[in-house]
C-alpha cells in the first residue's frame, strides 16, 4: 500500500481492519516521515520510536506516563510526568499509541508558535511562515502527515487558529466535555482538550473517544460524546441524504466577525463558504455579537489572573529550574495576571472582566435562539512570517479575536479548512451551542464532503 | 494602670479534619508519624496537570461543625484560590474560602475566670486543605506532603474576647465540640488544632477598634496560649504608657523566657489575591434538606448535655464538668446510674465515686463500679486485688504458720485467715480469703 501517511483516521482504521495495512507498515511509515520532515518542520520535540499501534501525535502539555514532557519551556527541560492524562488512557484503550510530543508555545501561550523556548515549528505550506500556535506542533503533524491525528489544547483558540493556518480540522470541545486531568493548566476555566485530525470525520470519533467525566476533572460531568445512530455513516460519504439534512439547519452570520481587521482575501474565502452553505439548503440568517470587541480584553485579564496561580507552582524548589527559565510571554502574563488579581485592582479588572465575560455568554444565547450554528472565519488573517508579529504582544493578541468570544462562552468550535488566500490555508470556523458538538460536526462534515479541501496537501517533496 | 484599657481578642482555630482520604484527593489523610511522602499522589504533590476534586465526607464534618456553632449554612458557596509561595505549599496556592465561606454568623458561650458568662460571635467555619510539613535538619530543609491536601476548618470567630480566661474556655470548648461530633482528634500537641489570638488593647469606654492588632501564632498548648495572650497584654499596655504606638505585627511564644517575640511585621503583610478556584464547582448546597440530615446525625453537644445532666440527675457544676468532660465519660455515667439504679445507689453518689477514686473508665465496665459502691457501702472489701494485698502481707509476716499448713497441719491456715481478718477489720469475705489464700500457698 502507498501514501500510508496520506490516510485519514477513518480510512487507516478500515485498512488495518481489511488486512489491506498492519501496525507495523503503518508505524514505520509514519516513523520514516517523521525523520525525514521534523528537522526542517520542528513538530516533534520528542519522537517515540516504539509506537506500535495507531501512531498518534500528543501536545507536549499533556501528561503520557515516562514519556518527557517541556510544556515547550525550559522550566520543564528534563520532567518526566509520573502518571497519563485522562484522555491518554482513553485513547491507549481504542488502541492508539503515542509516536511522539509536539512543540507548543511556552505553556500554551502564544499564537504563532514562536514562544517555545525550543524554536517554533514551521509551517509546512511554507517554511517562511508561522503555523499558528499554541497548538503549532500538533497542528503540523497533521498537515504534514507526520502523525494519523494529534491532541491539542484550546484556551482562546489555541487548537482552531493553528488547525485554520495550516489546513486540518481542529475541534475546541464544549468546556466539561473532555476531561482536564493531566493536561498542565494554562487558564482553568477556558482550557480543553481536543483532536486535530485530517477530516471530521476524524474529530468526530476521537472526541467519542477522549470524552466523558471520570471523576478527576470537576468541571467534567458530561457523558461520553457519542453520535445520534440515526446520523451516524451519513456523513462518511457524498450521500444525497446530505442536502436535506443542512435544510433543517439555520447558520448564523455575526457581522461583528467581518469587520476592521479581517483581511479582504480571507474574507471573500469565507463569504464563499458561507454561500456554499446556503446552496446546500442551509438557511443563512445574521445575528449579533454586539461585545465581540471586549472579547479580547476581558479574556487577556481572566486568562492572565489564572495563569499566574497556575505557573506558581514552578517556583524553582521542585522542578530543577529556576524562575528566570521562563520565557517572556510567560513572564509577562503573569506579571499581568498577578496585577489584576492585585487588593486595590482586583475589582477594576478581574470583577470587570468577568462580567464581560457574562454578556459575551449572553450574546451567544440570544443569537443562540435565531440559529444552530454561527459561522465566520476562525483567524483574520492567514500564516504570517516568522518574527512578523513576534515584537507586538498586542497585535498577536488581536489574533484570536473570532476565537476568544466562543472560549469565554465555553461553546464547541470547528475550524473546517475552506479554501487558500495568497497561497496559504484558510479555516471556517463553526460554533455551535453548549454541548451540541454534533449540529458542528454534522455541518462541517457535509461542507467538507461537498468540496475538495481536505485532500488538497502541502508539497513536502522539496 | 490597667484599669484604664480594655482587651479586644478575637481568635483563629484551625482543626485538621479526621476524614478517611484528603480533602482534593484520595490519599489516607492519616499521615501521622507515617513515613515521609508516602501519601502522596499528582493532586497533593502538585504535579503538572494534576486538578482538584472534593471530598464530600469533609464537606459533611465541616457543616457539622458550623452547625454544632449555631451557624448558617451559605446555600451558594465556593472555593477560591489563596495565592502566596512557601516551600510546602505544592501549588503555589491553598484552596481555601473567602467570599462564600461554607458555615457563618454562629456563637459559642463562654465562661470567664469568675464564670460569668458570655457570648462569642462566630464570623466563620470555612473549609480548605493543610500544606506539607517543612523540617530543617542542620542547614538542609526537607519537605514531608504526607499532611499536603489533608482536609482543614478554619472557625474565625469576631473579636469578642476581652480576657485570656474567656479564650481558654473557648478553646477547651472547640475542642469538646470537635470531639463529640467525632470529626477530629483535636489534639493541640500533633498539630490537629491550631490556635491564633488576634490581640490589642484600647482604652476603656472607645468603641471602636483598636488601630493595629498582633497575631499571636504557632503556640500548641491551651496553657502557653493563656500565658502569651497575658505577656501580650500587659507588653501592649506598658508600650501605650510610654506614649508609643504599636503596629501590626505576628508574634511566637518563647516558653522559656515566658515572652512573646517579633515574628513578622506589617511590612511584609502579604496581598493573597484570592478568586474563584476555576478547577471546582460551587458547591450548591440544599440547606433545609441537608440541614434536616446534619441535625439528625448531631450528637448531643457538651452544652446540651451539661444542662441535661443538671436537670436530670441533680449534679453540682464541678461534677457535671467531669461527668459531660468527654463522650466516653458521659456515656460510662449515663450506664452507671441505670444499673446503680437497681441497687439504689444515687447518680451523686455514682459521679463522687468516680471522680475520688479517680476512676479510669477503660478499666472497669459500670456493672463492677456499681459493685464497689455498693461493697463500699456495706463496708466490705470487694476489690480481690487488694484482698490478694493484704493476704500476701500476712503470708509473709506468719512464715511459721505458713510452713506448718505446707508441712500438713490444716489448723495452721485459721491462724492465717484470722490475721487477715484481724487486718481488714472483719472487712473481708472469709469464703474469698480462703479461695485467695489456697491459691497463692498452692502456686
Amino acid at each position: 500500500m502507498t501514501d500510508i501517511t496520506s490516510l485519514t483516521l477513518t480510512q487507516t482504521l478500515a485498512a488495518l481492519k481489511d488486512k489491506k495495512l498492519s501496525k507495523e507498515e503503518l508505524n514505520k511509515a509514519y516513523l520514516e516521515r517523521i525523520k525525514k520532515l521534523n528537522p526542517s518542520l520542528n513538530a516533534f520535540l520528542f519522537v517515540n520510536e516504539d509506537s506500535g499501534e495507531i501512531p498518534v501525535a500528543i501536545k507536549d502539555l499533556i501528561s503520557v506516563k515516562d514519556m518527557p514532557m517541556t510544556c515547550g519551556s525550559k522550566i520543564l527541560e528534563n520532567y518526566i510526568p509520573p502518571y497519563n492524562a485522562t484522555v491518554i488512557d482513553r485513547l491507549a484503550s481504542q488502541g492508539v499509541s503515542f509516536c511522539g510530543k509536539t512543540n507548543l508555545d511556552e505553556f500554551a501561550m502564544g499564537s504563532s508558535g514562536e514562544n517555545s523556548a525550543y524554536g517554533p515549528a514551521k509551517n509546512p505550506w511554507n517554511l517562511v511562515k508561522v503555523p499558528g500556535g499554541s497548538s503549532s506542533g500538533s497542528a503540523v503533524a497533521v498537515a504534514a502527515d507526520m502523525a494519523v491525528f494529534a491532541l491539542g489544547t484550546d484556551t482562546g483558540g489555541s487548537i482552531r487558529q493553528p488547525a485554520s493556518l495550516c489546513g486540518v480540522v481542529g475541534l475546541k470541545p464544549s468546556y466539561g466535555r473532555v476531561s482536564r486531568y493531566g493536561a498542565q493548566a494554562m487558564a482553568s476555566s477556558l482550557d480543553q482538550i481536543g483532536p486535530i485530525t485530517k477530516s471530521v470525520a476524524d474529530a468526530r470519533l476521537v472526541l467519542e473517544w477522549i470524552s466523558g467525566g471520570g471523576g478527576h476533572d470537576s468541571n467534567c460531568h458530561a457523558k461520553p460524546f457519542v453520535t445520534l445512530s440515526e446520523t451516524k455513516g451519513i456523513y462518511s460519504s457524498a450521500s444525497p441524504q446530505n442536502d436535506r439534512m443542512l435544510k433543517e439547519i439555520k447558520v448564523g452570520v455575526p457581522k461583528e466577525y467581518f469587520g476592521k481587521g479581517l483581511d479582504s482575501e480571507v474574507e471573500k474565502v469565507i463569504r464563499d463558504a458561507i454561500k456554499k452553505l446556503g446552496d446546500l439548503g442551509a438557511e443563512i440568517v445574521e445575528v449579533a455579537l454586539p461585545h465581540t470587541e471586549y472579547a479580547v480584553a476581558a479574556y487577556y485579564i481572566i486568562m492572565a489572573s489564572e495563569v499566574s496561580a497556575n505557573l506558581a507552582r514552578y517556583d524553582g524548589i521542585r522542578f530543577g529550574k529556576n524562575r528566570d527559565q521562563f520565557g517572556d510571554e510567560a513572564k509577562r502574563r503573569i506579571m499581568l495576571g498577578t496585577f489584576s488579581l492585585s487588593s486595590g485592582y482586583y475589582d477594576a479588572y478581574f470583577t470587570k472582566a468577568a462580567r464581560v465575560r457574562t454578556l459575551i455568554k449572553k450574546d451567544f444565547d440570544i443569537a443562540f435562539e435565531k440559529c444552530d450554528v454561527i459561522v465566520g472565519p476562525v483567524s483574520p488573517t492567514v500564516a504570517w512570517n516568522l518574527g512578523g508579529k513576534i515584537n507586538d504582544p498586542l497585535t498577536m493578541y488581536l489574533s484570536d479575536a473570532y476565537t476568544i468570544p466562543g472560549s469565554l462562552t465555553g461553546i464547541p468550535g470547528l475550524s473546517v479548512p475552506c479554501g487558500f488566500a495568497d497561497g496559504m490555508p484558510v479555516g471556517l470556523q463553526i460554533l455551535g451551542k453548549h454541548m451540541d458538538e454534533e449540529t458542528v460536526l454534522n455541518v462541517g462534515e457535509i461542507y467538507e464532503n461537498v468540496t475538495d479541501w481536505k485532500d488538497k496537501k502541502p508539497n513536502m517533496s522539496s | 494602670m490597667n484599669k484604664v484599657y480594655e482587651t479586644v481578642i478575637g481568635i483563629e482555630v484551625h482543626v485538621e479534619l479526621n476524614t478517611k482520604t484528603k480533602m482534593f484527593c484520595r490519599c489516607s489523610a492519616d499521615y501521622f508519624g507515617k513515613k515521609p511522602n508516602t501519601h502522596t499522589c499528582p493532586v497533593c504533590l502538585g504535579i503538572p496537570g494534576a486538578l482538584p476534586y472534593i471530598n464530600e465526607e469533609a464537606i459533611k464534618k465541616c457543616m457539622r461543625i458550623g452547625l454544632a456553632l449555631n451557624c448558617s449554612v451559605n446555600e451558594q458557596s465556593y472555593f477560591e484560590r489563596k495565592n502566596y509561595f512557601y516551600p510546602d505549599l505544592a501549588k503555589g496556592y491553598q484552596i481555601s474560602q473567602l467570599v462564600k465561606p461554607l458555615n457563618i454568623n454562629g456563637q459559642l458561650e463562654v465562661e470567664d475566670e469568675s464564670g460569668v458568662t458570655s457570648m462569642i460571635r462566630i464570623n466563620r467555619v470555612h473549609q480548605e486543605e493543610d500544606t506539607g510539613k517543612l523540617t530543617h535538619v542542620g542547614s538542609e530543609t526537607l519537605i514531608d506532603f504526607n499532611r499536603s491536601g489533608v482536609p482543614l476548618v478554619e472557625i474565625v470567630t469576631e473579636p469578642d474576647f476581652h480576657s485570656s480566661a474567656q479564650v481558654k474556655d473557648y478553646a477547651k470548648k472547640l475542642q469538646q465540640i470537635f470531639r463529640y461530633l467525632g470529626v477530629s482528634n483535636a489534639d493541640m500537641e500533633r498539630g490537629d488544632m491550631r490556635l491564633e489570638a488576634n490581640v490589642s488593647v484600647r482604652p476603656v469606654g472607645q468603641k471602636e477598634l483598636p488601630p493595629y492588632r498582633v497575631e499571636l501564632k504557632n503556640i500548641n498548648s491551651f496553657r502557653f496560649m493563656q500565658a502569651a495572650i497575658e505577656y501580650e497584654i500587659k507588653r501592649q499596655i506598658w508600650v501605650l504608657e510610654r506614649g508609643e504606638t504599636l503596629t501590626q505585627e505576628t508574634r511566637g511564644w518563647n516558653e522559656t523566657k515566658k515572652e512573646t517575640y517579633l515574628q513578622r511585621s506589617k511590612e511584609e503583610a502579604h496581598d493573597y489575591r484570592y478568586f474563584p478556584e476555576p478547577d471546582l464547582p460551587e458547591l450548591k448546597i440544599d440547606t433545609l434538606q441537608l440541614r434536616e440530615l446534619l441535625r439528625k446525625q448531631l450528637p448531643e453537644l457538651p452544652a446540651q448535655k451539661v444542662k441535661r445532666f443538671f436537670d436530670e440527675y441533680g449534679l453540682n457544676k464541678a461534677q457535671i464538668a467531669m461527668m459531660a468532660d468527654s463522650k466516653e465519660m458521659a456515656e460510662f455515667f449515663e450506664e452507671a446510674v441505670k444499673v446503680g439504679s437497681k441497687y439504689k445507689v444515687e447518680s451523686i453518689k455514682v459521679a463522687n465515686f468516680i471522680i475520688n477514686k479517680k476512676v479510669n473508665i477503660e478499666d472497669i465496665n459500670p456493672e463492677q463500679l456499681i459493685k464497689d459502691i455498693v461493697n463500699q457501702n456495706t463496708g466490705m472489701i470487694s476489690d480481690e486485688k487488694e484482698l490478694e494485698k493484704v493476704v500476701k502481707e500476712v503470708i509473709d509476716e506468719n512464715s511459721k504458720a505458713v510452713e506448718d499448713f505446707k508441712a500438713g497441719k490444716e489448723v495452721a491456715l485459721q491462724v492465717i485467715i484470722g490475721s487477715v481478718m484481724k487486718k481488714t477489720k472483719g472487712k473481708a469475705e472469709i469464703k474469698k480469703v480462703k479461695e485467695i489464700l489456697e491459691g497463692v500457698l498452692k502456686s
